[in-house]
């Protein structure tokens, strides 16, 4: 029977700081919900999503535009600006609710504990300033040291450390290649030795080949500051490549979390399903499958499971009780009412 | 038959005159032939600053190449009549990347598809011209009720992209220049555009020059691929060899850092090719481009730009590795190609590789 | 597009859509009110004025306001009221044919300069860069001058319409570079579309708030050219044009006579065109531009 402690998708206040397997949890967001409001009413872009990271480990979280992975990102740094609001949940970093906490406390949280790099992070270098007074930049708010010799040998090693050469630390951004610059974004994330790292769709805009070693970088950085990735994306490659656990998002709700390789070898939902029957691959030239359907409108979604007009399983159920996440084989999760047959039986 | 579009020897380069240093080859003495019969499946392979776009620009006669020729049937693009210049208009044209910016936010989408209809003038009356746009829009799997008369806002970026294949088909061309089509589509949906683009060439007997970045829907849309590196041709041929057993070390590179869907299958990149050999520098203004990352790199590499070496009858290699290959010119090109002939189909090749993509079977 | 007839449905959307549009640009709104009421003023007043009162002699000189004479009259007997009633279209008039000619010059030169490039382009932005740089008034005091003998209000206009074309060819022009490269031009052009089909049918209708307030600031320039123009005396003498009205005004020196209600209601009157005109101006800067909307 599914562990009362894992039944996510309703907010109880739970004190367990580890997961089933006994790793330690270092980020538990339970039951967040975000919405922007919009001249056509409020569009629920994240609704009711519930996930743990654990600590050290790389966690995917994988959908199409309009799942919402990108809304959770900002969520989580409280980057929400209005017309988006965060409208519930709880998001605990090591026992605290980040959601809750002010402006002021958040500030010393971010880069610290947390850290963000984002979407097209290589345009959010100032183009004016060179790159080590915007690593030091950060590091003002937080009361390091900005000038001097430790100063210096810090900002030697940061660059060292992601791949780059100690004199980029006095150019400038245009003078960077994309991949260059987004090493430097990475530095300025992780200077501060977080504990989480978010990084959202990083490297949609590089080349395949630079993709892959920044990649690399990226993950031999985790692995020497022990700190959990969050890697938002689109692109299922990367994330079989890439992460440990994977969720899997659409219509701004998780529909599947599992270790990586469960995922691919025995994708429960069918959405996940489809979605890697449509991958194209390089194993052999085949039918082109797509999902049938239109991704659902966030503005009035349909009643039920999201994602029940498009599903080739679907029951009458299907249309009218949300599934929730539960857990159904040993460290997977799904939301899906397939499943809830299976239990009944067994 | 004359060949329907050719590029012969075409060389684009940006900036120069009088400022030496801005000066950017951004495609140097590239031949391509297509021919009207039968319909082939072209695949353009590059990363950005390949010279992909370019030569997309230049086929399309948006822009004119530096030296060499664009010729269609026969004539230089920049000696078309007018009428001419129509003629080609209606037999080549384009999908573009961006399923955004191609709409005029102040026109309905219908909009689109209307324009090619009335200035070719296909339909001679109202009915007709409804007639056509809805059965392109059906061929493409959409349905009218749900796309006509709506806003470009109103529209997924799948569906708009869909509207524009229809809209490439509406003119009956024969041969459309897709670049990056489904880049910037969602997952779910590519496959079924690419699916599209695949039945306009099949049902509808349309040739595709499919660019891309992406080496794993070249190889399932297409029949022939190039693979462009800094303007130049590395590698060209059947897609069966070029992607499952890639020969020049940029390819390899390429087809290593994919990554792949199946975490058992770890992504090599480098590992696949080693370190870089050191420090050559070129002497002259003909050398390989690949020379500063290829671990391979001799001293003739940078000497001379390497030929295009004919490793297979169905495969060429622009690498001194395979120099003991003969060589053929750019414009043997064209006899590499399958060209759409189905029997040409060279048969798949015994892979062996130490992980990385493509194993023989799955 | 597919034309459809309009039912009366449809005119009911559309007279709501208005009425919304104009609640979410409140700066428009206003601008809109108070040129209706000028314009008001010059309609609905010649049913209650009649004109003989603009002439010389129609009325005892230097009366005060009073019931018999609303805005009093002035030293050679003409009536204040009748004067602002019948000069004020007569000033507008000047300033919307000025304003018309500038935006069309204007948008022949800016498109074609925009759109084209090369050659054509420098010949027109080259043209307007001159023009703008030489000081206007000078150029009109020149070009007024060598008109002899009464000028008419269509001259006034064509003479101060000399000015206003550059600053639309600019605004034009520079929109233009930027939409020259956007995707539906370019499939407008794989589509079989011609360059001035081009420049019509996908440029135009984009840029229309553009050209809306290019109009708007011509127009108000041109009015206050004229008015300039009109002050020194170089006007159509004789036609009661605010701007002459103020030229009289100050011929006979009525401010040091005190005869406010001279040259009091011409000021009232061009404040309150100008006012009017901006905030139309700023209002369509606000449909062009989404992000200075009001959150709605």
């Amino acid at each position: 029977m599914s562990d009362t402690s894992l039944r996510l998708g309703q907010t109880r206040p739970e004190p367990a700081a580890q997961s089933r397997d006994g790793a330690e949890i270092v980020l538990d967001v339970r039951d967040l919900r975000v919405s922007y409001y919009t001249p056509r009413g409020p569009v629920r872009a994240v609704n009711g999503v519930s996930f743990t990271l654990r600590r050290g480990e790389a966690f995917g979280l994988v959908g199409e535009s309009g799942s919402g992975k990108s809304t959770i990102a900002l969520s989580l740094m409280q980057l929400i600006k209005p017309p988006g609001r965060i409208e519930g949940g709880q998001a605990l970093l090591d026992g605290r609710d980040i959601l809750a906490l002010s402006e002021e406390e958040m500030r010393r949280l971010r880069l610290a504990e947390i850290a963000l790099i984002t979407q097209g992070a290589m345009n959010s270098l100032n183009p004016v300033m060179r790159i080590r007074d915007q690593i030091v930049d950060a590091w003002k708010d937080h009361g390091e040291p900005v000038n001097g010799r430790e100063a210096e040998d810090r900002i030697r090693d940061l660059l060292r450390w992601v791949g780059l050469r100690p004199e980029v630390a006095r150019m400038y951004p245009h003078e960077l290649s994309g991949g260059m610059k987004q090493r430097a974004v990475i530095a300025i994330a992780i200077s501060l030795r977080p504990k989480v790292i978010i990084a959202d769709e990083p490297t949609s805009a590089l080349d395949v080949v630079v993709q892959r070693q920044i990649m690399q970088t990226l993950r031999r950085i985790q692995r020497e500051l022990g700190a959990a990735v969050i890697l938002i994306g689109h692109d299922m490659g990367l994330m079989a490549q890439f992460v440990d656990r994977l969720g899997v998002m659409y219509a701004g709700k998780v529909v599947e979390v599992s270790p990586v390789r469960d995922i691919f070898k025995d994708p429960l939902h069918p959405y996940t399903q489809l979605l890697i029957a449509s991958l194209p691959s390089l194993a052999r030239k085949g039918q082109l499958q797509g999902i049938p359907g239109l991704p659902p409108s966030l503005l009035s979604p349909p009643p039920g499971c999201p994602f029940h007009p498009r599903c080739p399983f679907v029951m009458d159920r299907c249309r009218v009780a949300v599934p929730l996440l539960e857990l159904k084989r040993p460290n997977r999760l799904v939301a899906c009412h397939l499943y809830e047959r299976d239990e009944e039986q067994a | 038959m004359t060949t329907l579009l050719e590029a012969r020897k075409v060389t684009k380069v940006y900036g120069g005159g009088l400022f030496r240093r801005d000066r950017t080859v951004a495609l140097e003495d590239f031949s391509l032939r297509i021919e009207p019969e039968p319909p082939s499946i072209t695949a353009i392979v590059g990363e950005s600053g390949s010279g992909k776009t370019t030569l997309a620009r230049l086929l399309l006669g948006m822009t004119m190449p530096t030296s060499g020729a664009i010729l269609y049937q026969g004539k230089d693009l920049r000696k078309l009549s007018r009428r001419e210049w129509r003629a080609f208009r209606r037999d080549v044209q384009a999908i573009f990347q961006d399923p955004y910016e191609v709409y005029n936010p102040f026109y309905k989408v219908d909009h689109v598809l209307e324009l090619p209809i009335r200035n070719f003038g296909l339909a001679h009356s109202r009915r007709e011209r409804r007639a056509m746009i809805e059965e392109a829009l059906h061929a493409v799997g959409l349905r009218p009720e749900e796309t006509l008369g709506r806003y470009p806002h109103q529209l997924s970026g799948g569906q708009r992209q869909r509207i524009m294949v229809a809209r490439a088909l509406l003119l009956r061309p024969r041969l459309i220049i897709a670049d990056e089509p489904v880049s910037m589509v969602d997952a779910s949906l590519r496959a079924t555009i690419l699916g599209s683009l695949l039945k306009l060439n099949q049902e509808f007997g349309i040739s595709l020059i499919y660019i891309t970045h992406d080496l794993t829907t070249a190889y399932q849309v297409s029949q022939d691929i190039i693979v462009l590196y800094r303007g130049s041709v590395v590698e060209a041929g059947d897609v069966e060899q070029v992607v499952r057993d890639p020969q020049h070390p940029y390819t390899r590179l390429l087809v290593g850092s994919i990554p792949l869907p199946n975490p058992d299958r770890v992504w090599q990149g480098e590992r696949v090719l080693g370190r870089p050999a050191g420090e050559l520098k070129p002497i002259g203004s003909s050398y390989c481009k690949f020379h500063e990352r290829c671990p391979f790199a001799m001293p003739m590499c940078i000497e001379q730009a390497p030929p295009l070496f004919q490793t297979d009858p169905r495969r060429v290699t622009a690498c001194y590795l395979y120099r003991e290959a003969p060589a053929i010119e750019p414009e043997e090109l064209v006899g590499v190609f399958a060209n759409g002939h189905r029997e040409q189909a060279a048969p798949r090749p015994e892979v062996q590789r130490e992980g990385g993509a493509g194993g023989a079977g799955s | 597009m597919i034309a459809v007839p309009v039912s009366l449905e449809r005119t009911h959307d559309r007279i709501g859509r208005v009425l919304r549009g104009l609640r979410t640009y409140p700066m428009l709104t206003a601008g809109l009110l108070l040129l209706l009421l000028v314009l008001s003023i010059s309609l609905i007043g010649p049913l209650f004025v009649p004109r003989e009162g603009v002439q010389v002699g129609s009325a005892p000189p230097d009366q005060r306001p009073s019931r018999e004479y609303l805005l009093g009259t002035d030293t050679v007997g003409r009536q204040i009221l009748a004067i602002i009633i019948y000069g004020t279209p007569l000033t507008l008039q000047i300033g919307l044919i000025a304003g018309a000619i500038g935006l069309g010059v204007g948008m022949v030169f800016g498109f074609v300069a925009g759109y084209y490039g090369g050659a054509l382009d420098h010949l027109f932005r080259g043209a307007a860069d001159v023009f703008l740089t030489v000081p206007g008034l000078l150029i009109l005091v020149v070009i007024a001058t060598t008109f002899k003998g009464a000028v008419s209000v269509m001259t006034q206009a064509l003479v101060v319409s000399a000015l206003a074309w550059m600053y639309p060819t600019r605004t034009i022009r520079s929109q233009v570079l930027s939409m020259r490269e956007r995707g539906y031009v370019q499939l407008a052009k794989l589509s079989g579309m011609s360059g001035p089909e081009i420049i019509v049918r996908e440029l135009m209708p984009n840029l229309l708030p553009y050209l809306a307030a290019s109009f708007v600031s011509a127009v108000s320039a041109a009015i206050l050219a004229s008015i300039g123009l009109e002050a020194l005396g170089l006007g159509p003498q004789n036609e009661p044009t605010l701007g002459m009205t103020i030229y009289w005004s100050l011929y006979y020196t009525s401010v040091l006579r005190n005869l406010w209600w001279w040259w009091a209601p011409p000021i009232v009157m061009i404040v309150i065109i100008f006012v009017g005109l901006f905030l139309i101006s700023a209002g369509l800067d606000q449909v062009a531009n989404p992000r200075l909307r009001r959150a709605a």
